[in-house]
């Protein structure tokens, strides 16, 4: 599937029920420097629009939300060593986590990437 | 909501492709393109050019210098009539608590011109209220402020190099002395201080020619425009308190663990706003103190983190972040006094996760100041 984007400035591709979520470029350029992400743990259910996760800068603290509701299957220990990978490659290698999706159908409430693109 | 108020430098950031904020109602550079962390080591490894224009410059001008530094001693705790010709005295205005209502730089310049006159630095969020402080409670003194002027500085291990390329005499100027310089026949205010750690200089400058001499400065391969963002990080590896976080109206500077800026003389006779309650303290110690957090792990712990020993609440941190220098967290906080030793184990709560940390000594990267 192709990826979709959420107004938060997040990515979210899905495979089967599984979806991989990260912050998109725009988002990684407007926190910039990362210097720590903490990531949420295996195990941990979301509804769409919780809080998952922190990505901390430099100079702040950025809260990233589940972009659909689910449980969170795989976290990228890689950004843990090597958080800056964020500034490096976030809609590609820093993704952050993966998560079994309960509702599909919570996708229609994203956005493609043109309509993502409109948006900035 | 109003329009932000620029300085004399804003088109040369927007050229420079800075991202630009809000800052104390002025329009200010966050960050360049190399970003925070470049930015801030290339600070601590080279020249780092600031534009420090939005902070508030002024002239007291009175019948003599010491007749404006006796009038000045009224509201702050400093040496000022005792202060040598050609030095800057780090003070803080103060309020009837001893509480800190702005903390500022004064100067004594030496040249015979201005022998009628102190020149001040305050910061860009009091200076209105500073300056209209000083105008009511400073008698026979006038409050000149220079709102024509731009200031910018220059910091890290490079500056005096870079700068003596165009001002010649700064190489020899010592920490925390001023000295005024012809440029093309426009006069430069020039200090040998800064809010880095690191040697350094901050140079007032006449708006109209403002541009163009910081574009000569930039123009050295040494020289980087630095933003907002790496000077936040960079003031706090050094130690150094942030007016707004680290020091506030509820804050004496005995709290801050800023005696040494206390002028010997006037810890025996006070005779300024808030002496009373500052004497005392001097004598008889604080309730809590400011000190530095040695951070386990990697995650910054920001300014609001509350800190605990066991269950009891013992303090909170004022500021808090990143240090690229010393490539880990850094924080200062005001603890209460009985946790407040060096090596104390104390617990930093997180957005619900509990952080271990020990008290420390301030700065987390040493200073290279020219004495």
């Amino acid at each position: 599937m192709t990826k979709k984007y959420t107004k938060e400035h997040e990515w979210i591709e899905l495979k089967g029920d599984v979806a991989t979520v990260g912050i998109t470029n725009y988002a990684q350029e407007q926190i910039g420097d990362v210097v720590f992400v903490e990531l949420p743990e295996i195990g941990d259910s979301f509804s769409a629009g919780d809080n998952a996760c922190v990505i901390e800068s430099v100079k702040a603290a950025s809260d990233i939300y589940a972009p659909i509701s689910g449980e969170i299957v795989e976290v990228n220990e890689e950004l843990e060593a090597n958080s800056a990978l964020v500034n490096e490659d976030a809609e590609g290698s820093a993704w952050i986590f993966k998560m079994k999706i309960s509702d599909e159908s919570e996708l229609n409430d994203t956005l493609d990437e043109e309509a993502y693109k409109a948006i900035l | 909501m109003s329009e932000l108020k620029k300085t004399p430098l804003y088109e040369l950031h927007l050229e420079l492709g800075a991202k630009m904020v809000e800052f104390t109602g002025y329009s200010m550079p966050v960050q360049y393109s190399l970003g925070v962390i470049k930015e801030h080591n290339h600070t601590r490894q080279k020249a780092g050019l600031f534009d420090v224009s939005h902070m508030g410059q002024a002239w007291l001008i009175g019948e003599s210098q010491s007749k404006v530094a006796n009038q000045l001693e009224k509201l702050l705790p400093a040496e000022i009539e005792g202060l040598a010709s050609g030095k800057q005295q780090y003070s803080q205005l103060l309020n009837e608590n001893g509480g800190v209502l702005d903390d500022l730089i004064v100067t004594k310049p030496a040249e015979e011109r201005y022998n009628d006159r102190l020149y001040m630095v305050v910061n860009a969020g009091c200076k209105d209220a500073d300056y209209a402080l000083m105008s009511e409670k400073l008698n026979g003194v006038k409050v000149l402020r220079l709102e024509d002027r731009a200031q910018i500085a220059l910091q890290g291990p490079k500056a005096v190099d870079c700068l003596a390329k165009i001002v010649s005499g700064v190489e020899n100027m010592k920490f925390m002395t001023f000295k005024c310089f012809s440029y093309n026949e426009h006069e430069l205010l020039i200090s040998r201080s800064g809010y880095t750690g690191e040697d350094g200089y901050e140079i007032s400058i006449p708006e109209n020619i403002a541009i163009e001499f910081t574009k000569k400065l930039l123009e050295m391969e040494d020289v980087e425009p630095i933003g907002l963002g790496a000077r936040d990080s960079l003031r706090l590896e050094a130690g150094l308190c942030l007016y707004g976080n680290d020091l506030n109206e509820t804050i004496s500077p005995i709290d801050a663990g800023l005696l040494w800026s206390i002028g010997k003389r006037r810890r025996t006779e006070g005779g300024f706003t808030g002496s009373e309650k500052i004497l005392k303290q001097i004598k008889s110690g604080v309730d809590k103190k400011r000190v530095g957090l040695n951070i386990e792990g990697k995650m910054p712990c920001r300014a609001g983190t509350e800190i605990f020993v066991g269950d009891k609440k013992v303090g909170i941190i004022t500021s808090g972040g990143f240090g690229p220098t010393v490539n880990r967290p850094v924080a200062m906080a005001y603890i209460d006094k009985e946790f407040s030793a060096i090596d104390t184990d104390v617990v930093l709560k997180v957005r619900n996760k509990e952080i271990i940390a020990k008290i420390c000594k301030m700065p987390f990267s040493k200073k290279t100041y020219v004495r």
